[in-house]
């Protein structure tokens, strides 16, 4: 027995040791992987992200070189601090406290002690640097916005997020992605694709050469450009028409989809997300409840759409044969249905036909034609599902599916939409509010302008899109191929006829431009907020939609001035601008941009939140702008014509 | 003369064979483990790799020597070995050089020879030839303790040099008095002491006596006949002082550090925040060490393309940790061939110490087998988080001139030996 102590003990260990290398190596080891390998540092090596140009090739987006200091505590030498404060204009007390996390987070490894130096500060700072060791200065790339418009179409880039990462294993930390806008849709183009270096680390972190003789690294790719569809003069020029309003506006090509210019008011200089004040003026921005800057209201902001709508309603009548261009509606200066009644600013016994209830605006001649197109085959029920096809094939209610980075569906109703507040007897009569673009039906500005595109067209559009091209890419073919509507060509020349009359007689007759041919349609929306938790009705929205020329269409507009009471007071004049502006190259109708720029809405913003009574619409005045602002428009108006 | 010629070769090539095993294996990993980039340079001594290949030719100088003496010699000179290597031991309090807290170095020109290596050779030769005269009777409690002062000198010189591994291997020696007749409740008694200290440890001094109660009771109630209450009730206050001492032992005579690395051990710690703590300082060799093994895989990573070894992760990789370099570069089917390699060494050892006719050579022959294995278990145990972290090398693997010529010396005195049993017959 005794000899077995050892031998026994000999082979226990043995045992012991083989199951405890499998439990180590087999049971609980995973599968190797070198990104998981604490060992090898990975060095992403970033290429330069891709320039953004306008449709005439100017440059919008570029790079910027940024330098930021960085520290590796144990390596720092005792120095003079208040030349080094004052070199980074930072006081004492900031150097201490950065200077000891930086140290907290490690003294062996490179900390950012001060990120984003202008260049000022960085000429200064770089020719004393070697007296501060321990301290260094890194190069970044930033985004560099040529011109400050385009806020809301350009977007922004930032520091990816935890949810970026899950997403797409292509972020790592403290990576950059493109958040908003263009930045966004486009950040797999513009950003290219970044290397890889595998480095081989030491136990104290440091590098100690490349992994496997680099033999897994890849050379970055450059992010490549992209031109959009954007004019940036006209975009400045929208941008610069909007200040002190709020609201949209949306300029499309109707002969390709392109965006001209995308508007969104009131606005902010895409330069301030870029840099060191980047989280501070992203928080005054998001936390700006009351005028939501970051809200892109020509593309979310969803609004009935008021009289332009009432184009719809006139076409779909056509093309169910319940009206003709020359039938007449007589007109009670309103319309009387069972015992309500609808108001409209005719005189009583207006005759209307088609073109003059447009140019008119007659609520009674389109309260009238929704009721026949509903009532067509004497089931409203079927009738109204048959109406919000018609309407939904210019693409309302419904995302437009492009580019763009966000975006609303809006809101057409059908008869199933209506199941729950009629749920057995349906009337063409209960949803009349319909047939003017009030009630049930929304929009937003960008569907509106496509809806105006497609008019235009005569039956047609193209998907609005922000893309012009990418290189050497072919765009896709959903932005080159025409949707039809489901209203055959020859209905629309009386509703054109009748948007003509607009501007030669009717609502927009004082905006006329001369020499252009522009179709248009005002619209005055009611609209209300709850102000101390009441329902308050506040000034009407001015609505403007428009095309022009009218034989070879070359814009397509919708305005939306939140506030800004009948559509030709605000929405009509800034459309009219843009057209000519576009068209022209030049602006004939400097009395109405004068009027523009001098009158703001900011005292009709302010009212909800005032806390006292207030009055709206006819009881109210507009405000003028005080003098600087008034300069500083007149000397941004100036350089944007001679830049 | 040509039966003359083959007498001198007959030595146990299985035994030789796994020597050069392990040796070849241990230096590819101690290439790994101290190769700092670059072309490899094999003969150059800045690089312990290069040392190392050195003290291997000079290795096989030494084979040569050792198996050129006669057998006789080291039988009859092994008290004077024995003593020139406790003076070798004693001078150290005068001459040594002082390494990471140990005084166990001499420093000769420009190399360090480490004489506490030597003296478990010269001290299982010692015991071989004090067990082996006529005179000594083990069970005789005269010869016990004459026996024991022979283990425990070194012991003592080397534990006083702050070398406690080197003083756990002296432990060694139970296996081959056990072997050579010690009485059963030694082993008992040691077995039963490991097992209460653990105990007592882990999960205090009550539940250590109690669970010894059990024991012995249940021991006693098996054999009735033999009952004596009051050696039943000795060893039951006994059980009881010892988990007490113990506890005792631990927190007032054990210098904090190693009571860290058996708290450790014991998963004693039990507050997230000091665990982390730990990791970080004395638990950072095993941490880092587990996980370069982990690493590895079944197969490994390759030969030299460990990125843990390569980025010296793990320290002390290329002596005491060497076994963490096998684990990533080679895997389970590496650290398995070296594990059975090992066992297999031990096994033939063990199995000819049992053929040896001459006493002195079987209780050598146990001696070879019982320190190697220690070694075995010690170091591998550690870097594998089986066993509180001990500083011992791994034999004939580890980076070092004395360990690999001290372990040399140590089997091939017994292969000499065993050769001079085959050349009798």
């Amino acid at each position: 027995m005794r000899q077995f102590l050892l031998f026994i003990s000999i082979i226990f260990v043995g045992l012991l040791f083989l199951s405890r290398l499998f439990y180590l190596q087999i049971y609980t080891s995973n599968e190797y992987d070198l990104f998981d390998d604490n060992a090898i540092r990975k060095v992403y090596d970033y290429p330069k992200r891709g320039f953004i140009y306008d449709r005439n090739g100017v440059l919008l987006v570029a790079n910027q070189p940024s330098y930021d200091v960085m520290v590796i505590p144990r390596e720092v030498e005792p120095l003079d601090t208040l030349e080094f404060c004052s070199l980074l204009k930072i006081d004492k007390e900031q150097f201490i406290k950065t200077y000891n996390k930086a140290r907290r987070y490690s003294p062996r490894l490179a900390s950012v002690f001060l990120s984003h130096l202008s260049k000022e500060d960085y000429a200064a700072l770089q020719e004393k640097m070697r007296k501060f060791k321990g301290f260094y200065i890194q190069k970044r790339s930033l985004r560099h916005y040529q011109r400050s418009i385009g806020a809301n179409v350009l977007g922004d880039i930032g520091e990816v997020n935890t949810s970026d990462l899950k997403k797409d294993p292509y972020y790592k930390m403290g990576d950059l992605k493109g958040k908003q806008g263009v930045e966004a849709t486009y950040e797999k183009v513009l950003r290219g694709v970044k290397g890889i270096k595998f480095i081989q680390k030491d136990r104290f972190n440091r590098n100690i050469g490349a992994y496997k003789e680099g033999k897994f690294d890849t050379i970055p790719k450059q992010g490549k450009d992209i031109t959009i569809t954007i004019d940036s003069k006209l975009q400045a020029y929208g941008e610069l028409l909007m200040q002190n309003k709020r609201g949209g506006v949306i300029a499309i090509d109707p002969s390709s989809g392109e965006i001209l210019t995308m508007v969104a008011a009131p606005t902010y200089d895409p330069n301030l997300l870029v840099g060191r004040e980047r989280s501070k003026n992203f928080s005054n921005l998001i936390w700006d409840s009351i005028a939501k800057p970051l809200f892109n209201r020509s593309l979310k902001g969803v609004y009935e759409p008021g009289s332009p709508f009432k184009l719809m309603n006139a076409l779909i009548g056509l093309q169910e044969g319940v009206i003709t261009p020359n039938e007449t509606v007589t007109c009670y200066a309103g319309y009387k249905y069972g015992n309500r009644f609808m108001k409209c600013h005719c005189y009583i016994g207006k005759r209307n036909n088609l073109i003059s209830g447009i140019q008119e605006s007659c609520n009674a001649y389109f309260a009238t034609t929704y009721r026949k197109i509903l009532d067509k085959n004497g089931n409203a029920s079927t009738g109204i599902d048959t109406w919000s096809n018609h309407v939904k094939s210019f693409g309302l209610g419904n995302y437009l599916n492009n580019d763009l980075f966000v975006g609303e569906k809006g809101r057409i109703p059908n008869r199933a939409y209506y199941k729950h507040a009629y749920p057995k007897t349906f009337y063409s009569t209960y949803t009349i509010s319909n047939a003017i673009g009030q009630g049930e039906v929304a929009t937003t500005p960008i569907q509106l302008a496509n809806m105006v595109a497609a008019i235009a067209n005569r039956g047609y559009y193209y998907t609005p899109h922000i893309i012009k091209s990418i290189e050497d890419k072919i765009l896709p073919e959903e932005f080159t191929k025409a949707k039809y509507t489901t209203i055959d060509k020859t209905h629309f020349e009386p509703v054109i006829e009748g948007m003509l009359q607009v501007y030669k007689k009717g609502t927009a007759a004082s905006l006329q431009v001369k020499d252009i041919d522009i179709c248009g349609k005002t619209g005055t929306v009611e609209n209300f907020a709850i102000v101390d938790s009441l329902k308050t009705q506040l000034t009407d929205h001015s609505i403007f939609v428009a095309f022009a020329p009218k034989n070879d269409p070359k814009i397509a507009i919708a305005v939306f001035v939140e506030n800004g009471y009948w559509g030709s007071r605000f929405a009509g004049k800034i459309a009219s601008l843009i057209i000519e502006q576009h068209i022209k190259g030049d602006i004939t109708r400097k009395d109405l941009e004068e009027w523009i720029l001098k009158h703001s809405l900011e005292n009709e913003y302010a009212k909800p939140y005032s806390g006292e009574p207030f009055k709206i619409n006819k009881q109210t005045r507009l405000q003028l702008v005080d003098d600087s602002e008034y300069k500083r428009l007149k000397r941004r108006l100036k350089k944007l014509q001679n830049p | 003369m040509v039966r003359d010629t083959n007498k001198h070769f007959k030595f146990d090539w299985t035994t030789i064979i796994l020597f050069l095993l392990l040796v070849g294996f241990g230096w590819l990993n101690i290439l790994s483990a101290s190769h700092t980039g670059g072309d490899i340079d094999y003969f150059d001594l800045s690089h312990s790799y290069g040392k190392q290949l050195v003290f291997i030719f000079l290795t096989f100088v030494l084979i040569i020597l050792l198996l050129g003496i006669d057998a006789k010699f080291y039988e009859r000179f092994s008290s004077i070995i024995y003593i020139v290597s406790m003076l070798s031991l004693v001078g150290l309090f005068v001459f040594g050089k002082n390494v990471n807290g140990a005084t166990s170095w001499y420093a000769i020109g420009g190399m360090t020879l480490q004489p506490s290596e030597f003296a478990k050779t010269a001290t299982a030769l010692a015991v071989a030839k004090h067990i082996s005269d006529l005179n000594t009777n083990i069970n005789s409690f005269k010869d016990q303790i004459q026996t024991f002062i022979i283990i425990i000198i070194p012991a003592i010189l080397v534990l006083l040099q702050n070398d406690t591994g080197s003083t756990i291997v002296y432990g060694a020696f139970f296996f081959v008095l056990y072997r050579e007749g010690l009485p059963k409740y030694y082993l008992s008694i040691g077995i039963s002491v490991i097992i209460l200290s653990v105990l007592a440890l882990k999960f205090g001094a009550i539940t250590a006596s109690i669970i010894g109660a059990v024991l012995i009771f249940g021991y006693h109630f098996k054999n009735r006949k033999q009952f004596s209450f009051f050696k039943a009730l000795l060893a039951l206050l006994l059980a009881i002082g010892l988990s007490f001492a113990v506890k005792l032992f631990y927190q007032n005579v054990i210098p904090p550090h190693q009571q860290d690395r058996i708290s450790l051990w014991l998963r004693l710690e039990k507050d997230p925040v000091k665990l982390q703590q730990m990791k970080k300082t004395f638990a950072y060799n095993l941490n880092e060490s587990e996980k370069a093994i982990s690493s590895g895989g079944f197969t490994g990573k390759g030969f030299m393309e460990g990125t843990r070894t390569t980025g010296k992760f793990v320290p002390e990789q290329h002596t005491d940790y060497i076994f963490s370099t096998v684990g990533e570069e080679w895997g389970f089917l590496g650290c398995s061939f070296v594990v059975v390699l090992f066992v297999l060494l031990l096994l033939r050892i063990l199995h000819l110490a049992e053929l040896q006719k001459s006493q002195f050579s079987r209780v050598y022959g146990y001696g070879v087998a019982s320190i190697i294995f220690i070694h075995f278990l010690i170091n591998i145990g550690m870097v594998m988080g089986l066993i509180p972290t001990i500083g011992i090398p791994l034999p004939l693997f580890s980076y070092g001139g004395s360990g690999l010529w001290a372990f040399t010396i140590l089997i091939f005195i017994f292969i000499k030996l065993d050769s001079n049993r085959i050349n009798e017959w």
